[in-house]
């Protein structure tokens, strides 16, 4: 390029610039995915940008554990931003019921989700729609290929296959078998108890029959996947108890542990941290030939401010994530993060792949602890963290959790009274 | 203190005490008050209805929140009695230690043991939780080299030993105050009461615990007292090391956390401003408590000395 | 200033014990800072080594500085806790010296009240305050987290302060009144001097939650040009993946203004001590 033509060029741009800058309107999202800060930075942002001339947006993320509480303040004091990424469920219809969420349901791409993935930010009778979806997160198991195959042993399709696999590195003594920890809590429940509970309470089955009060959490099904944790305790790694989930995550990465209990949203730091070739297997089903059920859990929407000044421009950035457009750039940025859109997305990263494909095998289920049950004192979710972490360490048997579940719901819960 | 009583009204006490009242009044005191007033109410819908002592009633009276406020407020009383017993004497013995003035290097021991304090929960959240990681094992690898590696157990993680373990991180990390107070009392002796004592034969550990020790009990009065207050607000430190549910099993629970949880909310849980309040309320009540024994029991009947 | 006489056998035990504690305080310190310097997986497979060749890596000093003004925070952290350590002082020793000094009705519960707010954790009362600083502009000004942390600091700095008042000598203020000092040139010119330890103290004891707090920044200034430092480093906490190079790294820096201001402090208080106006 001359001089001339590179004079011309910048002072093209820079009139062009200052002319767009003066109806710039800056729309900003509110979001507790402080991960993704650079890919919203140059992918997503720039993708909408190109498109629409005149709107910038701004991804503002706030650290995970203040999110909602620093959200809810900056709403009620009328500070938040335009755009609110939305938790599924209540956390996000108590913010509609206060007015602070829009209803989006009229927007014309929201003709390309279905009930179940509007279901996350939908109230309870289905007839406002106020969060667009995003994404969704499936459960199962990531596991070390290269020590699969120096240990000699194949994935798991039933429980005892499953604790044969565990026995069979526990005897090696190279790998831990099993990378998980209690001191968290959470992934006890999310990746132990409502990762392999589904086979148990044949999914949205047993769901909707705790919800109607058909079933009790005393029963069989929801009592099993706790024996099953309490398995657990052995094959993991010398004072679990005290294992944080950074903790985990580094173990099998660097290569010291063979099975991960996992959410799918692991890929994208696991591509980038393990240094092995890495395979995936839905939760083992009791017995052979069982049908399969895997937790494909709605985890993140978008959603309006109804306080916001920029009503137009906000539409018009829902709109856009209701496209395929936005459906590929997320899901392939975000790999384990899977569209929720009616859209046929294609994904570059194998094993999300592989882990999208369990849809077409086996039952998609939410976690049973999300929609209504978790809406009372004591809070189903927050009980269920700590009763799975007590079953791994052996602090209550089974029946002792799930009677005490079934206690805590049934002390506010109507139908299960 | 001084006692001249001047019938004129004195405009300079309002004067001294205007700014500090009103910035504190403004934003503090007022919005404080706006919220425990939720205490006495319960959101219908989006209406607050006004319920009087009722959520005190389901606090105290209803076993789920029963069993979470007592289970709060005995471990919040366990991890004072930690402070009390080995963050204040270490703090005092270090404070008499470089107090002496034949000891080299006291501005070096002074700067490094304070360190500590000015790191925020986050580094020492992290830094602890490395150092006793039963995987990346600093701990466990030391205890090995002197032989004792079955004495290593996940302390974090197990519900007898978390809530002391996190007392001495917290230990480790305040320790620095009572020092620094302390400290700078005993400086404030004046040479000449030393060394009369000194005349009568009254040195080393014995100038200590007849001559020092009780002219610098109203430090420690402040520092019991400030140690009350500190611990009976303390959260962050639970937050990052073992969450907002305090594990294992609630073991780490004070009433901070418990507060906290509730009133902002957390994960599933939304939060409960009503509840939340209710719990405040009784915090400001037990610390009130410690505060008017020390202000009225301790503090008026303390000798003080002026110089 | 002390001729006591020691005994060198208690002066050799004394080196011992603080050196003892000395290696027990810094060591986790040391752990953080040898790990800022180390790749991920030198951090989690021998935490305790030093950074070698192989394991040597400044990546999370880069990614700091790439991923904010990280001067611009520091700046602004800088700002904030220095301007409210000085209106702290200020106004907590005039308020103090008013409960130590004067009889005048309702002192007692004066101080009652004005200790309160060590009682309640301020931050519940953020929505309040929120609106406050909605309802007077000051959202994302430096201003409003000065005014937060000016009166959240009162109340400690007023009950440290005003015991430490109550001890200083009746007889050097009634000379000043005899000499027709007013009120206000005594409490500036004698007693103020005279406390320079305590408000040393204090201001130590400030600074620290002031520096370190998330809360306030987060909801109140978490714009770009006014984020502080602590704010800034949360950004590489993620809810699954966090960058430990970056966090230790921005938290490492964080450390060294804050033992700058500390030491400043703490000369002061030293110097206060040994100056023998006291005395």
């Amino acid at each position: 390029m001359n001089t001339t033509k590179l004079v011309s060029a910048l002072l093209a741009t820079s009139f062009l610039g200052t002319a767009a800058f003066a109806q710039d309107v800056t729309i900003t999202v509110e979001s507790w995915r402080n991960d993704d800060l650079l890919i919203w930075q140059n992918t997503i942002i720039p993708a909408f940008e190109a498109g629409h001339p005149g709107i910038k947006v701004v991804f503002a993320p706030t650290a995970p554990a203040q999110y909602n509480s620093a959200l809810n303040a900056k709403l009620a004091a009328g500070t938040a931003g335009d755009l609110i990424t939305c938790r599924p469920f209540d956390g996000s219809l108590s913010l509609y019921d206060a007015g602070h969420l829009a209803d989006v349901g009229g927007l014309e791409n929201m003709a390309n989700f279905g009930p179940v993935a509007k279901s996350g930010w939908s109230t309870d009778d289905g007839s406002a729609t106020f969060c667009v979806p995003m994404a969704s997160v499936i459960h199962g198991f990531i596991y070390n290929k290269e020590a699969f195959e120096e240990v000699g042993v194949d994935v798991p399709n039933t429980t005892d296959e499953f604790f044969a696999v565990l026995d069979a590195f526990k005897e090696d003594g190279n790998y831990i078998p099993l990378s998980m920890g209690t001191a968290d809590q959470w992934e006890a429940a999310t990746m132990g108890y409502a990762n392999i509970g589904p086979n148990y309470w044949k999914g949205e089955e047993g769901r909707m029959a705790v919800i109607a009060g058909d079933q009790k959490l005393t029963d069989p099904q929801w009592v099993a996947p706790y024996a099953q944790l309490a398995r657990w305790g052995e094959y993991m790694g010398d004072g679990f108890e005290a294992q944080s989930y950074p903790d985990s995550q580094n173990l099998f990465t660097l290569g010291r542990a063979a099975i991960y209990p996992a959410g799918s949203w692991e890929l994208s730091g696991f591509n980038a941290q393990a240094e092995f070739a890495m395979g995936a297997f839905n939760p083992p089903v009791q017995a052979a030939g069982d049908e399969c059920y895997i937790s494909d859990h709605v985890d993140i929407a978008l959603g309006m401010n109804s306080a916001t000044k920029n009503a137009d421009e906000v539409r018009t950035f829902l709109n856009w994530v209701g496209t395929a457009e936005f459906a590929s750039l997320y899901a392939n940025s975000l790999p384990g993060f899977f569209s929720l859109s009616n859209h046929t997305v294609e994904m570059s990263d194998p094993l999300a792949q592989e882990i999208v494909g369990w849809r077409n095998d086996c039952n998609s289920s939410i976690r049973p602890y999300h929609q209504i049950l978790s809406r009372g004192t004591p809070n189903l979710a927050n009980e269920y963290w700590v009763s799975s972490a007590n079953a791994i360490r052996g602090s209550m048997t089974p029946e002792e959790a799930g009677a005490h579940m079934q206690d805590g719901l049934a002390s506010w819960y109507e139908p299960q009274q | 203190m001084s006692t001249q009583d001047r019938p004129k009204r004195r405009w300079h006490i309002v004067i001294f005490l205007t700014p500090a009242v009103l910035v504190y009044t403004a934003l503090m005191i007022f919005p404080l008050f706006g919220t425990l007033r939720l205490s006495l109410f319960t959101t219908v819908g989006q209406e607050q209805i006004f319920i009087g002592l009722d959520n005190f009633r389901t606090l105290l009276g209803d076993e789920r929140w029963s069993n979470s406020f007592w289970n709060a407020l005995k471990n919040n009383t366990w991890f004072f009695v930690i402070h009390m017993i080995v963050q204040n004497p270490l703090g005092i013995a270090i404070a008499a230690m470089l107090s002496s003035s034949a000891l080299r290097f006291s501005s070096f021991y002074r700067t490094a043991i304070f360190i500590p304090t000015i790191l925020s929960f986050v580094i020492v959240g992290f830094a602890w939780k490395l150092i006793l990681s039963p995987l990346w094992g600093i701990a466990p690898d030391m205890l090995d080299a002197v032989g004792l590696k079955f004495l290593f157990k996940p302390w974090l993680g197990k519900e007898e030993y978390a809530l002391t373990t996190l007392a001495l991180i917290s230990v480790w990390q305040f320790i620095g105050i009572p020092m620094m107070l302390i400290y700078a009392s005993l400086l404030s002796i004046p040479d000449e009461v030393l060394e009369a004592g000194e005349c009568d034969g009254i040195t080393g550990m014995a100038a200590f615990w007849k001559i020092k020790l009780p002219l610098i009990l109203p430090s420690i009065g402040i520092i019991s007292i400030l140690t009350f207050v500190g611990n009976f607000n303390a959260f962050d430190l639970i937050y990052t090391t073992q969450g907002a549910l305090a594990g294992p099993n609630y073991a780490t629970d004070v009433l901070g956390s418990f507060l906290y949880r509730t009133f902002f909310g957390f994960q599933m849980q939304l939060g409960d401003p009503n509840m939340g309040s209710a719990i405040a309320m009784m915090m400001f009540l037990v610390i009130l408590l410690g505060v008017c024994i020390y202000l009225f029991g301790i503090q008026t009947r303390m000798r003080r000395y002026q110089f | 200033m002390n001729k006591v006489k020691h005994n060198p056998l208690n002066l050799a035990f004394a080196h011992v014990a603080l050196i003892t504690y000395t290696i027990i305080a810094l060591f986790p310190v040391i752990v953080i800072l040898i790990n800022s310097f180390k790749t991920r997986k030198a951090i989690f497979r021998d935490p305790l080594s030093l950074p070698n060749s192989d394991s040597f890596t400044m990546v999370g000093y880069e990614t700091v500085f790439k991923q904010g003004d990280f001067l611009q925070y520091f700046q602004n952290s800088m700002i904030v806790t220095v301007v409210s350590l000085f209106f702290i002082l200020l106004f907590g020793a005039m308020a103090a010296f008013a409960l130590a000094e004067y009889r005048f009705k309702g002192n007692t519960l004066m101080g009652l009240y004005l200790a309160i707010g060590i009682m309640i954790p301020i931050r519940l009362g953020t929505v309040a305050i929120l609106q406050i600083m909605v309802a007077g502009g000051l959202v994302n000004t430096l201003t409003a987290l000065i005014l937060v942390y000016t009166a959240q600091g009162l109340p400690l700095a007023i009950f440290i302060l005003a015991e430490f008042m109550r001890q200083v000598s009746d007889d050097l203020k009634d000379a000043g009144r005899i000499d027709g000092l007013s009120e206000y040139r005594i409490f500036f010119v004698l007693v103020l001097p005279l406390v320079r330890p305590a408000m040393a103290t204090v201001a130590v004891f400030n600074m620290i939650p002031i520096w370190n707090d998330l809360w306030f920044p987060l909801i109140l200034a978490p714009g770009e040009a006014t984020k502080t430092l602590t704010l800034g480093s949360q950004v590489f906490i993620g809810q699954f993946v966090t960058d430990w190079n970056a966090v230790l790294s921005a938290l490492s820096m964080a450390i060294l203004p804050v033992m700058i201001l500390y030491i400043i402090f703490s000369k002061q208080l030293i110097r206060g001590i040994t100056s023998g106006a006291v005395k």
